[in-house]
């Protein structure tokens, strides 16, 4: 929403204050001023200056020397004159001897050239000089040099200079940004949805005048009637009352089609509405003034004397006024007359019903349309307007009886026709006087402030709201429709009262002690070991494309495939909510990879969308999963050393979370390489699974080493995870060791070695590990070495060595009908 | 024998002097000191001195074997110290090579600002709770008096998966939550995923993440929520941070507030970080609606409460002046590397 200071001046005519001191003020009692630009910004020395004379350059054929009366300007600013006329050479050829331009002398600046190129930030200066040889003390001015476009100024002409319009009030020598209206301030003002009110001049002004304790002055919206009765000319019915609150109509004749006064057509450009003519205009300006869209039918074309509001059927065609074919359905308001429909209601009329130059009699329209059904039909038919943006809000019905009047006062103004007696009006019974009893004592409370009611009253006066005393109650005007509760009111006390001088306490609640949720804390310890480990933290997208299943060769029935769909997602990319957690981290590191970042570790702790049923009835399990990976050039990837640092930091995990009966076993996950993955269970329990990478995902995702993810279940291992220590006395006696070197077949896991050794070994039998695994041609086909050192201890004596020999006997005996030989 | 025992004692010092290698040393302690060495086979011999010679003589001899071990000592001292000075000379470093850097990971910018909000309000007495990202369309909007027909529940805003469910748009149904649950008074941040059909751009993504805030009890004022937001900034920006509280609009909560912080880059004079207003939005808050309390539960006669909201890639993008807002999730190892 623009407003430009001259316009709110003419409701706040006593409000004088400085661009900065309007922003920041408006800005704290909540009307937020985004920006502002001054008009005039860059215009220096630029006057009005009357052509005397204008004869040939002498040795250029497409200059021409001017002489210029700049009245006392040249004397005011130093140019080198002939009692006030200074030689001005131009290229320019619309003007004639007698014509006043706007000058810009010797000294001075403008804002840009006349290409209608972007402007220069500091605009361009303007010194005195020669051109081919001739003195020359300034430059005649197109109304693009001065930093607007003849949008806003029609008289100006396709090319050349500005020329006064021969009943301009200007002599030689006024400052001719002044007479252009150029001496303004536009100001951007960021409006929040609930201030409907506000997306008017009148709702901004009242602001103003309240916040600067400043009279507002509201328009003037008496009209003189003629004889004729408006209701001979037309008739309203409203079909579909729940769309139409409320339709206005009134009827003015013996139009004259002119352009409209100076004053209003600089208003309008203000706002960045470009001036057409008086009727049009006048329907602009009442949008701004007011916040009510209007509409003008050429009531000549409108059949049956009868306006229709009703909805359209679906596959209905309709013509608007910018000639473009529109399909309707049954959820789209239509204006129409006896036999058709003539305008979209709310969006834009038809072609067949629009105003042009013959216009006798005109049906002005001021409506209140439901918001929502014109923000989604507006959508649907894919035209949004001026119009439509206002109604989307949802208007005050009062407002549309106050801006027709208005415009019809303006008809009589402008002198462009004669308004007809009376209105003709469907309306829903108005809503009644909103009243919320007043209450400063609870205001107070809520504000921690100690404000005076009578002080509070003295903000409301100037925002319109009355107080009933006899009552109690504060009377609401209606196009206040965000008051309707005490907290509203405690709203406009406080934003007059100052924000900011409102008092800064802490809460006088009761202690309460801060903490985090065990997964919370689950979640950052992981991410701590995962840092520690190397891995570096990645964010990213829940939702991804379908097409991740097929790089991730899941098969067609994988049950991961069972998504949820975003019904209106961006793009197929961002589609489905992703139910592997893999993708995103594959993603990065595929960037990174070809990105040549070397030897690249990343995790993420981000959430799987796993639905119960689909379409979803139930909100899906959301479940956290921590995802490691990495890609590595190096030879650890080929002999699987990788695999295992990677495993190394999945049991460094578990054990940190306090879980200590971890199995690996081998899994079949289609995303990964056959013989190098693992799924990690405590007791049945599957809380993670880790493993390289296929090549062919590796393939898909574009990175050329390979690649090992672990991916771990935290919502499935959190009834496992503790962060409860209890302290192990230290051993006191020696430990007896014993190594056992043995062949077995490769088809024989460590995990099913190690059990036997523990299982055999009885409760003296402290810890087990492998230190050596060897496949050779000497030690035979399809067989291997492995060795494991034995540590038996006892926390009450020392150990002889025929306290284990029996435990050895027993392991060995174990061993062999695991198909091991010993080695000697 | 006395003669011998001197001849012995030349032999021996000069061995031991010109003993070169420890292995020399070993050689002349043998020969000398050893169970069959000179010096042992002269104390066996004393059985054929007179019973007055021999104490004198043995007296002698363990003298000069004291004498020959001290000098085996020293020399080996000597020696050692040669060598370790030799060891230490060869073993010398240039400490200007480059470091082996440990690989340690790096955080992510969101999760330091996570962190350190966290910590700011745990340490006021707020419990972090979490809420799922999924929702239902009463939680997101209906419970928090954003009516059915609102613009912000237009898909051009909203991600909705089919029925009644959607992909949250803001953490604030988190204080739904916790207040259905019933237990008053409620002091909880609530930091999560939210989602909103953004295109991807420098400064919007469809997925970010927010930081909720809630109190409620008895007595709870304006003043307050000013107050206790005035500490976080000054924890989270620095101790010397401004806070200025702006009208604004949310439909859960009335009176509420945008709050703009003090340019921690420029004091306030005005730069291109706080597009030379001195000041940075930061997050918006205010009472919690009567209407709010109500729906969820809690009397609003008896209770009051205050509410807030702030989104973590916007204070990350600030704090640690990225400039692009899809750096973070891009996860470039070369960005993450600088957290």
């Amino acid at each position: 929403m623009n407003a430009s200071m001259s316009w709110l001046k003419a409701y706040v005519p006593e409000l004088d204050v400085s661009d900065t001191e309007f922003t920041d003020a408006m800005t704290l009692s909540g009307t937020k001023v985004e920006g502002y630009e001054r008009r005039d910004k860059n215009l220096e020395r630029i006057v009005v200056g009357k052509i005397l004379r204008i004869e040939a350059h002498p040795d250029a054929e497409k200059l021409v020397v001017c002489r210029v009366d700049v009245g006392d300007a040249a004397t005011r600013f130093d140019v080198e004159h002939e009692n006030g006329i200074v030689q001005i050479v131009t290229g320019a050829k619309n003007m004639r001897e007698g014509d006043l331009v706007p000058v810009v002398l010797a000294g001075g600046r403008v804002a840009g050239g006349h290409d209608g190129a972007p402007m220069p930030k500091e605009g361009m200066a303007i010194r005195a000089g020669k051109l081919r040889g001739v003195t020359s003390n300034g430059m005649m001015c197109s109304i693009e040099e001065l930093g607007s476009t003849r949008d806003f100024y029609p008289e100006q002409p396709e090319d050349g200079l500005y020329i006064f319009q021969k009943d301009a009030d200007v002599r030689p020598g006024d400052d001719a940004v002044e007479a252009l209206g150029l001496h303004d301030t536009v100001f951007e003002f960021e409006i929040t949805s609930n201030r409907v009110d506000c997306y008017a001049m009148t709702g901004v002004a009242r602001e103003a005048a309240a916040t600067f304790g400043k009279k507002l002055v509201l328009p003037d919206e008496s009209v003189h009637e003629t004889e004729e009765n408006c209701s001979d000319y037309i008739s309203v019915e409203v079909s579909d009352p729940d769309l139409c609150t409320r339709y206005c109509g009134r009827v003015c004749t013996d139009i004259t089609i002119a352009p409209s006064p100076e004053w209003m057509q600089r208003r309008l450009s203000s706002c960045g509405i470009r001036p057409i003519n008086n009727l049009v205009d006048i329907t602009n300006y009442v949008m701004l003034e007011y916040g009510q869209p209007m509409h003008a039918f050429d009531l000549a074309t409108v059949a049956g004397k009868k306006i229709i509001v009703r909805r359209a059927s679906d596959g209905d065609r309709f013509v608007t006024l910018d000639g473009q074919e529109r399909t309707l359905d049954k959820d789209v308001l239509m204006i129409c007359d006896a036999e058709k429909e003539i305008g979209i209601a709310g969006i834009m009329g038809g072609e067949n019903s629009m105003i042009t130059e013959g216009v006798k009699t005109v049906l002005f329209e001021a409506a209140t349309f439901n918001g929502p059904n014109i923000r989604k039909s507006s959508k649907r038919i894919g035209l949004r307007t001026d119009s439509s943006s206002f109604f989307e809000k949802g208007l005050d019905p009062a407002n549309a009886e106050a801006a027709i009047n208005r415009a019809c006062h303006l008809v009589e103004e402008l002198q462009c026709g004669r308004v007809t007696k009376g209105i003709v009006e469907v309306c829903a019974p108005l809503p009644p006087q909103k009243k919320i009893v007043f209450d400063p004592e609870k205001i107070n409370a809520l504000l921690g402030t100690d404000i005076e009611k009578e002080q509070m009253l003295a903000y409301f006066e100037p925002l319109g709201i009355g107080y009933d005393e006899p009552s109690n109650e504060l009377l609401i005007p209606s196009f206040r429709q965000d008051l309707n509760a005490l907290c509203d009111i405690a709203e406009e006390v406080v934003r007059f009262f100052g924000y900011d001088k409102t008092p800064t306490t802490l809460p006088s609640s009761q202690v309460s002690s801060g903490k985090r949720t065990m997964q919370m804390e689950v979640e950052d310890s992981l991410k701590e070991i995962a840092k520690a480990a190397g891995f570096s933290e990645a964010y990213s997208y829940s939702f991804e494309s379908a097409r991740v299943f097929d790089k991730l060769r899941l098969a067609p029935d994988a049950p991961e495939r069972q998504a949820i769909r975003i019904v209106n997602p961006l793009g197929e990319d961002f589609s489905i909510m992703r139910t592997i957690p893999l993708n995103g981290v594959l993603s990065s590191l595929s960037v990174n990879y070809n990105r040549r970042n070397k030897s690249v570790k990343l995790f993420e702790c981000g959430n799987v969308y796993l639905p119960k049923s689909l379409p979803l009835t139930q909100l899906p399990d959301e479940r956290m999963m921590l995802t490691l990976g990495f890609y590595t050039e190096d030879a650890s990837g080929k002999t699987g050393e990788a695999f295992f640092a990677l495993k190394g930091v999945v049991e460094e995990m578990l054990s940190h979370l306090g879980i200590s009966s971890v199995s690996y076993e081998v899994s079949e996950r289609a995303y990964l390489h056959p013989g190098r993955q693992a799924q990690v269970r405590t007791g049945d329990t599957p809380i993670a699974y880790l493993g390289e990478l296929h090549p062919d995902v590796c393939e898909a995702y574009e990175i050329g080493a390979r690649t090992f993810v672990a991916v771990i279940d935290i919502a499935s291992l959190m009834p496992y995870a503790s962060f409860e220590r209890t302290y192990a006395p230290l051993a006191r006696f020696p430990a007896v060791t014993r190594d056992i070197s043995m062949t077995v077949p490769k088809t024989v896991t460590h995990a099913a070695l190690e059990e036997m050794i523990r299982q055999r070994g009885g409760k003296l039998l402290e810890s087990v590990s492998l230190f050596d695994i060897y496949e050779g041609a000497q030690i035979g086909e399809g067989l291997k070495s492995m060795a494991y050192a034995l540590s038996f201890r006892d926390a009450s004596r020392t150990l002889s060595d025929e306290d284990v020999a029996g435990a050895m006997k027993k392991i060995l005996n174990g061993l062999e009908t695991l198909g091991a030989k010993l080695r000697t | 024998m006395t003669d011998n025992l001197s001849k012995l004692r030349e032999r021996a010092l000069a061995q031991i002097r010109e003993g070169t290698t420890p292995e020399k040393i070993e050689e002349a302690r043998v020969a000398f000191l050893g169970k069959k060495g000179e010096l042992t086979a002269m104390l066996k011999s004393m059985k054929d001195l007179s019973a007055e010679e021999r104490p004198r003589f043995g007296q002698a001899v363990n003298e000069l074997r004291d004498e020959i071990e001290r000098a085996i000592e020293e020399a080996q001292g000597a020696m050692k110290r040669t060598m370790r000075d030799a060891q230490l000379a060869a073993e010398t470093l240039d400490v200007t090579l480059p470091a082996g850097r440990m690989q340690i990971g790096h955080p992510h910018p969101n999760t330091l600002a996570r962190k350190e909000i966290e910590r700011i309000f745990i340490g006021m007495g707020y419990e972090v709770v979490s809420s799922t990202e999924i929702e239902k369309d009463y939680y997101n909007f209906e419970a928090l008096n954003i009516p059915a027909d609102h613009p912000a529940k237009d898909e051009q805003d909203t991600f909705y998966l089919g029925g009644e469910f959607l992909l949250r748009t803001q953490t604030s149904g988190a204080q739904v939550h916790e207040m259905e649950k019933g237990r008053i008074p409620i002091k909880m941040i609530s930091p999560g995923r939210v989602f909103r059909s953004d295109e991807v751009d420098a400064t919007h993504s469809p997925t970010f993440h927010q930081v909720e805030g809630l109190l409620i009890d008895k007595g709870i004022t304006f003043a307050d929520l000013k107050g206790t937001l005035a500490v976080f900034a000054r924890e989270f920006f620095g101790e010397d941070t401004k806070v200025k509280f702006r009208p604004h609009h949310f439909p859960f909560t009335e009176p509420s507030a945008e709050m703009d912080v003090s340019c921690y880059k420029c004091k306030g004079a005005g730069c291109r970080f706080c597009k030379g207003s001195g000041w940075i939005e930061i997050l918006g808050c205010g009472m919690v609606h009567p209407h709010v309390l109500e729906m969820s539960g809690v009397d609003p006669d008896t209770y009051t409460g205050f509410a807030f909201g702030l989104g973590l890639e916007r204070l990350a993008l600030l704090k640690y002046e990225i400039e692009d807002m899809r750096l973070l999730y891009e996860n470039d190892i070369r960005f993450l590397n600088q957290f």
